[in-house]
């Protein structure tokens, strides 16, 4: 028996998929935010890719003025109460923590921040007032954190802005990416309402940009554009069976659980393929639907695994079993995957080599790919101009995130190739101001 | 939008934070970091004919892990040269010249009061500050708080200082002094323009019990030292409001003592204060605590509708009164939550040692759950106080509301007890425990033997 029942109802999927930082309550707030040193020049700051006034937000919260507070965290991040909730703060802003130093526990910033951010929502205020229209208007594309980022910071600036979304809700991987136990549906999509609200962009639910003759009449309309539709699909791995029913890919598996959550049916045998952190979520969230054997099978060690250390412990904690050093050869079954050959491998001389002679197979009902996700190369080429790297990432500048085509600015995953929300976030912010810059020369 | 700007007897600032007279605004760098991070003014560390300081000058009352809620210096005026002062003062002026800049001066005869006066104003101060309240080293040479503890010589200094300034003129007083409203009278009699309180505390902040000295040490030995930060603002602030409510004194006020965040200066403008001064809580965390303090404030002011810092200053006062003048017909008593409570007992230690012995508890070990046992309930509101949780324990009315008889009243109608053990006792129908009682009162394992 695995520790998790499959969920059947939606309070049980609650239960099953409890989340790692709730909210505080009063006290706890007011127990926490006294304990903030108020550093001078704070490591919290430097370490937050948004750079928040995190000691400010605390003191705020401290003398009981949590709008004030939500206000300092939104004046630098949209995201403010998502990323409290999904910022693995743990290497951010608590690892940098002078308290680390001391051994004492650092100041919980995340749940601090979500406190604060929770109340603005809630409270339905206005924080912001929008400047008159400068009649400039700006297309985005995707309404993930960089996208909503980037629209929020426009507005602010004065022009009107258009978001195509290809699915129907905002924010992005937040809602349709992120671990059940992070944030739920409702957290994210509340924020969403809020900024909505406040900053009254428009966005054009499923409205997917697939097409030469969309991004033409774009173009035409939009005086810039910026590109925010992060990734693609999981990409195909090249071994045998991939296609067969029950093998997909993570960022798949993760989507439809967040939107169909206890109805999602997932079978007994689970097999991730993956070292980074979406492989720890898909391989965690397996088992907590009731997936009684949950294997996180990696081709190299356990060191060198892109996922933290603290998502790994909390894979583990679920009871995922990880192997290390090996490399699937075939995916096995008749049409539905029944399981995976795999071969034990080693570093020679800096490079990853098969051990001849060592194959085994595990069996399993289900293969989960967690071995990246591909560039939307095909659509980056209908827009003209706009130069990728090697690995399909977008090229922008690094201040203005303009693209090689003067029309185009970039955000998140499209030119990270994949980093937190929080990234995201302070990058769509950025490229606002870049295209205002742009366009007020 | 709320305007934070304020006015002190004419001296114009683009908010009503200043820096107190003290360390943090010892130079001019200091003062224009200061300005730059947003503060609205700053009282200049008080110049007179440069002293000598000793090495080691501050001391702190830590509250568990909670540091300097109490501070105590032993730092006399300013050790610059009144010239580098004054050339300052002039380039930070220059530099911000929409910020307040207040000169706070101690000397000792008229002609050195006429001189740096005149010295003061050249430099371009909006404001003059007479330190009367220092009450460690200046004060033993007749400066300081021994000036502020003799309302005549006070009134007879500040005569000296109208007789030049073109300035307005602030008094800064020493809580020093049993009834602060007397230097305060005496700074009005003066011509002064405005008055400014508290300056510091007399106080030893420790003692160290392994070598027999408080704090701060001086080579082994110490001395007497001015006590300020959170820990004294009660005091300050019931010294700004007796003068705030004075019917003869009529100055503008501005509020020093403990001042660190938006609440503090909204609580010192409601008891009249017209602007804040801030010290110790900068000596703690910087001058970067002003984005806090501003804020706060004009959040505060928008919430409640407030567009200046007129529109509520003083709005507190009128519900300050005497005692005699309190409803002896209000009663309230405390309510637990049982949803909210974790069964600490504090509560029941609380009442049951230090109050009224209203509290109870179950018969049953398991329910942790203290209960209030109303007949015997005063309304003290201790048992809410000492809960570590919000809201759990509210203090509920009882009375209808109609009814209203004050000490007062009663007095005038002879109906107050007067005789040692009259009928009219608030006690005497109240309930009180046996002595005896107290030895067979069950007790927790570990209090017996």
């Amino acid at each position: 028996m695995s520790e998790f029942l499959p969920p059947s109802s939606e309070s049980e999927f609650e239960n099953n998929f409890k989340q790692i930082k709730p909210l505080m309550n009063e006290t706890e707030a007011y127990y926490e935010s006294s304990r903030c040193l108020f550093c001078y020049d704070a490591p919290c700051i430097n370490a937050c890719p948004s750079s928040i006034d995190i000691p400010l937000f605390i003191r705020q919260i401290n003398s009981k003025n949590p709008l004030s507070s939500a206000k300092t965290i939104y004046d630098s991040n949209y995201f403010g109460y998502a990323c409290g909730k999904v910022c693995p703060t743990e290497v951010l802003c608590e690892g940098a923590c002078v308290y680390n130093h001391q051994d004492v526990k650092p100041i919980e910033i995340g749940r601090l921040q979500s406190f604060a951010t929770d109340k603005a929502i809630r409270s339905n205020k206005q924080l912001y007032r929008l400047p008159p229209s400068n009649g400039k208007k700006v297309a985005i594309i995707g309404a993930g954190p960089a996208g909503i980022s980037c629209a929020c910071e426009l507005k602010m600036l004065g022009f009107d802005v258009d978001i195509y979304e290809s699915k129907e809700k905002s924010s992005g991987l937040t809602v349709y990416g992120v671990a059940p136990y992070k944030i739920t549906n409702k957290e994210a999509l509340d924020e969403m309402d809020y900024l909505e609200n406040q900053f009254k962009y428009k966005v054009h639910y499923n409205k997917a940009i697939s097409t030469k003759a969309q991004i033409e009449e774009l173009e035409k309309k939009y005086d810039a554009i910026l590109i925010g539709f992060g990734l693609g699909k999981t990409s195909m791995i090249s071994i045998s069976g991939e296609e067969k029913e029950n093998c997909f890919g993570a960022v798949e598996f993760v989507e439809k659980l967040r939107m169909t959550h206890h109805k999602t049916n997932v079978p007994k045998n689970v097999i991730v393929l993956g070292g980074g952190n979406t492989a720890m979520d898909a391989a965690s969230e397996s088992a907590r639907m009731g997936a009684e054997k949950v294997i996180l099978a990696y081709r190299r060690g356990k060191e060198e695994m892109g996922a933290y250390d603290f998502e790994y412990d909390l894979a583990k904690g679920v009871g995922v079993k990880g192997i290390f050093n090996v490399s699937p050869l075939e995916i096995l079954g008749n049409g539905k995957v029944t399981g995976v050959k795999f071969i034990r491998t080693q570093i020679v001389n800096g490079k990853l080599e098969n051990i001849a002679g060592s194959e085994f197979t595990e069996s399993c009902d289900w293969v989960i790919k967690a071995t990246g996700q591909s560039k939307q190369v095909e659509l980056l080429k209908m827009m003209s101009g706009i130069s990728i790297d090697a690995k399909g990432r977008i090229e922008v500048d690094q201040e203005t995130f303009q693209t090689k085509n003067p029309k185009y600015f970039a955000a998140g995953d499209a030119v990270s190739g994949g980093q937190e929300v929080v990234n995201a976030a302070a990058e769509g912010r950025k490229a606002a101001r870049g295209i205002s810059k742009s366009l007020s020369k | 939008m709320a305007d934070l700007r304020s006015n002190l007897a004419g001296i114009k600032s683009p908010n009503p934070f200043w820096l107190a007279s003290a360390p943090p605004t010892n130079s001019g760098y200091q003062i224009m970091k200061a300005f730059d991070a947003g503060w609205g003014g700053a009282v200049w560390k008080t110049l007179g004919v440069p002293v000598v300081n000793v090495s080691s000058r501050y001391g702190a009352l830590n509250y568990r892990d909670n540091r300097m809620v109490g501070f105590n210096n032993i730092e006399l005026i300013t050790d610059r040269p009144l010239a580098d002062n004054l050339r300052e003062i002039e380039e930070v002026k220059k530099r911000f010249p929409d910020h307040a800049i207040i000169a706070s001066l101690m000397v000792e005869t008229r002609e050195q009061w006429h001189q740096i006066v005149k010295d003061a104003e050249n430099a371009g101060a909006d404001g003059l500050e007479l330190n009367f309240g220092c009450p460690h080293g200046m004060c033993e040479r007749g400066m300081g708080s021994a000036v502020g503890q003799e309302p005549k010589v006070l009134k007879m200094i500040v005569e000296w200082v109208k007789e030049v300034a073109k300035v307005p003129v602030i008094v800064k007083l020493t809580p020093n002094i049993s009834d602060i409203t007397r230097p305060a009278m005496a700074a009005r009699e003066g011509g002064g323009d405005a008055i400014s309180l508290i300056n510091t505390i007399q106080s030893i902040v420790g003692v160290d019990i392994d070598n027999f000295v408080p704090y701060p040490v001086v080579d082994g030995k110490s001395t007497n030292g001015g006590y300020c930060g959170p820990a004294v603002k009660p005091i300050a602030m019931n010294m700004l409001k007796n003068c705030a409510q004075h019917p003869n004194i009529n100055l503008p006020i501005s509020g020093i003592g403990g001042i660190e965040n938006w609440r503090d200066a909204v609580e010192f403008i409601l008891l009249g204060a017209t602007n804040v001064q801030v010290c110790t809580a900068v000596m703690h965390f910087g001058f970067g605590i002003i984005r806090e303090m501003k804020a706060g404030l004009e959040n505060y002011m928008d919430e409640k509708g407030f567009k200046t810092l007129d529109d509520f200053r003083g709005k507190a006062l009128p519900n300050i009164m005497h005692w005699e003048d309190l409803n002896l017909k209000y009663k309230v008593v405390a309510n637990i939550n049982e949803e909210k409570c974790i069964g600490c007992q504090l509560c029941y230690t609380a009442c049951e040692d230090g109050a009224h012995q209203a509290i109870g508890l179950s018969s049953d070990p398991l329910n942790r759950i203290p209960h209030i046992i109303e007949e015997n309930c005063v309304g003290c509101n201790l048992c809410s106080l000492v809960c570590p949780v919000e809201d759990c324990i509210e203090m509920e009315r009882r009375d209808d509301g109609k009814q209203e008889i004050t000490w007062k009243d009663r007095t005038l109608a002879g109906n107050i007890p007067t005789t040692f053990d009259d009928e009219l006792a608030g006690g005497r129908h109240h309930w009180v425990p046996e002595p005896e009682a107290a030895l067979v009162t069950p007790k927790p394992v570990h209090y017996r033997g």
